[in-house]
């Protein structure tokens, strides 16, 4: 929870690396260019280490644990100047945050290492709303939208206050709040493989509280959560689908609208 | 306080003389709870009407915090002090003329019992509320032994009644619905006439208990705090049939698991507070017991002799690794299953074992062992719900991962195996991980392999696993990120 509280933030940085996450580079590559597009005009130089693969979650919480080590380990170091690390997903924010410095606990040079890390690791919202202050301009046409913060992104990262500030910068933009808001989607990671009937019961609850505000699309910081609703709402034909914050941000504030 | 190896032993016995139904089969039975809409309708608004509850008592977030940290440190301190507390307790409690008796797994609780029913030529025996008591299948022991155990906490005696097990450690019969009480009633109470009326029902249900009080010869209670500096045994409960099966009989019988003890009496109210306030949303319970010992000479009443069995039942596995012994801060309220996502879609009974939900996730590998209950741990999206909400701050999300570990690896170098280590060891499973962090450590490889999946998109399995089973498949994009960023760099 330190995320909402207690966290200090540093002035705006000249430049930031970003860490773009296994899943946006697979199968949302756009939520992470319109991350950069973000950041950059905020007049901040974006660098994206060539070597990143994956923080390591899957194995973490898989538990296996020395692979989680082994993936942790080739990321800790692609990240040596003293520049923020910018995470456009929640959970693996978390995980480099709050779980490197358990994964390497037992180890107090590769602690000390984690530990620098993990005080430079930023989910998205939280860079643009505290560090970056970024001063949105709304340039969409009047909408309603729904948030689904993932759980890590919420109990670790504080990631449902952050984006409500951004998007309440928005006039245009009304969001709506659903029923059991701060419940799990049912992805999961490994868990929506292993369990999916009671995964599936929770992605499709989610779906429906997030269509019963009447928004027109659902935004959420973690790829992860909105794959899982956007495909369970595909397989059962329904249109309604989300968007990744980053995008959505974009879309609404880029005077030319759409992408460059 | 036992050695390791015994533990193991003790549960491999366990496991043949549980009468549940096997944890092993927990994804059947989930699948099959998760199609029902009524239980899923039914749990959806009993956890949500909890939570609701619970959450007016706490309106300050830092205020919570700090009770929180002092009911954790609580019991992080008691712990610690463990084998000298329990020590003190006995000493204290014997003074006090209680008779304590140690059980190292539900067998030996349950003979102990037995044999104290069995002295007293015991027909009846009432039981106030307790967990440790299904744990052992104690109901079960004294049918065997051609005594009955009668539940006398309204839920419990409902589910007693119909033949099942708690479906909530908190609120037993909260799987049940009104109507199906008033069938129920009609049907097994003799001389019920049928009614929906919820105080018609409850009065029937106290009318027959009411006689058995009075005749039976043992009162069975659990224990929700035992105090070492006292000798003092603390019971929360709102029905005060508590109060009756600890005060009516001539013989009380407690029974409790050995984390239960605090050390000094001070030490029961921060932990009280919480107990009700996360369980069921109450300031405070209707009654709180505080027993010392039986009736004294010229007392007018309370038993004429006490009992406390104290039980290990795999405890002292957990209590041996630093990690895991904080599975025993546990004070059983309950609330990290009212607010678990897949215990409301599947209930309590679909885990197949005595404490269902998070707590059970990660305190069923200790009492049964991982090869009944290694896929337990894995039913968890590890959303944080639980954690967030312990009274006593059990880290129960990365418990459970540690448990997953467990299951499927060798004990580490310098770790005492669990019962059960490894058991769900897998070659294949190994290889993919392998593989994985293969592929996810070298970065060339693992950009050609961005490259190689998105241009060939279009050759996407269509079924993958699990997560097909109501998604449609997920297909790479058309180029991945590293390309695009790349891309960008050489414009």
């Amino acid at each position: 929870m330190d995320e909402t509280g207690n966290r200090h933030y540093p002035d705006k940085p000249p430049k930031v690396y970003l860490f773009g996450t296994c899943l946006i580079d697979m199968f949302c590559p756009e939520a992470g260019m319109d991350t950069v597009r973000l950041l950059e005009r905020e007049g901040i130089e974006v660098h994206f280490p060539a070597d990143q693969t994956c923080c390591g979650q899957p194995a973490h919480s898989s538990g296996f644990p020395e692979q989680t080590r082994a993936v942790a380990l080739a990321q800790m170091r692609l990240f040596p100047e003293p520049w923020p690390v910018i995470v456009p997903s929640g959970s693996c924010a978390g995980m480099m945050r709050h779980h490197y410095p358990k994964v390497f606990a037992d180890d107090p040079r590769l602690l000390a290492e984690a530990t620098a890390l993990a005080d430079r690791i930023f989910e998205l919202s939280e860079f643009l709303l505290h560090v970056a202050r970024v001063s949105l301009s709304d340039s969409g046409q009047p909408a309603r939208v729904a948030l689904h913060t993932s759980c890590a992104a919420r109990r670790e990262m504080g990631t449902q206050v952050h984006a409500r500030a951004l998007l309440a910068q928005l006039p245009g933009v009304d969001v709506g709040l659903h029923e059991h808001e701060s419940e799990c989607c049912g992805f999961g990671g490994t868990f929506s493989l292993k369990h999916p009937a009671i995964s599936s019961a929770m992605a499709g609850d989610k779906v429906d509280a997030l269509k019963e505000t009447g928004a027109e699309t659902f935004l959420s910081a973690d790829c992860g959560c909105m794959l899982s609703l956007n495909h369970t709402l595909q397989k059962r034909g329904d249109p309604f689908q989300g968007q990744h914050l980053a995008s959505f941000l974009w879309q609404r504030t880029n005077p030319e609208g759409g992408r460059r | 306080m036992n050695a390791q190896n015994n533990s193991q032993i003790n549960a491999q016995a366990n496991t043949q003389a549980l009468r549940f139904v096997p944890a092993s089969e927990f994804k059947e039975r989930a699948a099959v709870a998760v199609a029902d809409a009524h239980l899923r309708k039914s749990f959806r608004g009993a956890m949500d009407f909890l939570i609701a509850k619970r959450a007016a008592q706490f309106p300050d977030p830092v205020a919570l915090e700090s009770q929180r940290g002092l009911a954790e440190h609580i019991r992080k301190y008691s712990l610690a002090r463990l084998p000298d507390l329990l020590e003190q307790l006995e000493r204290n409690l014997t003074a006090n003329g209680v008779q304590v008796h140690w059980a190292e797994n539900p067998e030996q609780a349950n003979a102990i019992i037995i044999n104290i029913a069995r002295r007293h030529s015991t027909k009846l025996m009432v039981k106030g509320k307790s967990m440790v008591s299904e744990e052992i299948e104690l109901n079960h022991a004294m049918a065997d032994a051609g005594m009955e155990a009668l539940e006398s906490d309204m839920g419990e005696y409902i589910v007693q009644l119909d033949g099942e097990k708690p479906s909530h450690i908190i609120m037993p019969a909260i799987h049940k619905t009104k109507l199906e009480i008033a069938r129920l009633f009609a049907a097994k109470v003799p001389g019920a006439g049928y009614t929906e009326s919820v105080d018609e029902l409850i009065g029937i249900g106290r009318a027959v208990l009411r006689e058995k009080f009075m005749t039976a010869e043992i009162g069975l209670s659990g224990v929700n705090f035992a105090v070492a500096e006292t000798g003092t045994l603390c019971l929360v409960e709102n029905e005060g049939n508590g109060r009756m099966c600890t005060t009516v009989p001539g013989v009380h019988i407690a029974i409790t698991g050995i984390e239960k003890v605090v050390e000094k009496l001070e030490h029961v109210p921060p932990l009280f507070a919480l107990l009700t306030r996360s369980a069921t949303g109450q300031a405070i319970t209707t009654y709180l017991n505080m027993i010392s010992g039986p009736r004294k000479p010229g007392e007018k009443d309370g038993p004429r002799e006490m009992h406390l069995v104290l039980v290990d039942n795999g405890r002292t596995q957990a209590y041996s690794d630093e990690q895991l012994r904080s599975t025993l801060q546990c004070i059983r309220c309950g609330a990290c299953m009212n607010h678990c996502p897949v215990y409301t879609r599947i209930g309590g009974h679909a885990y197949g074992t005595t404490y269902p939900g998070p707590i059970g996730e990660i305190i069923s590998p200790h009492m049964l062992g991982l090869a009944a209950t290694h896929v337990l741990p894995t039913a968890s999206s590890l959303c944080g719900a639980c954690g967030e909400v312990c009274p006593v701050k059990i880290p129960i999300p990365d418990l459970l991962i540690r448990l997953r570990g467990e299951a499927q690896h060798d004990a580490r170098p310098g770790h005492a195996p669990m019962l059960g280590q490894g058991a769900a060891k897998s070659a294949l499973v190994d290889a993919i991980w392998s593989g994985w962090a293969a592929l996810y450590t070298r970065p060339a490889l693992y950009r050609a392999f961005g490259w190689l999946a998105t241009r060939f998109r279009a050759l996407t399995p269509p079924m993958q696993s699990g997560w097909t089973v109501s998604r449609t498949p997920l297909k790479p994009a058309k180029r991945t990120l590293h390309e695009q960023m790349a891309a960008r760099e050489r414009r």
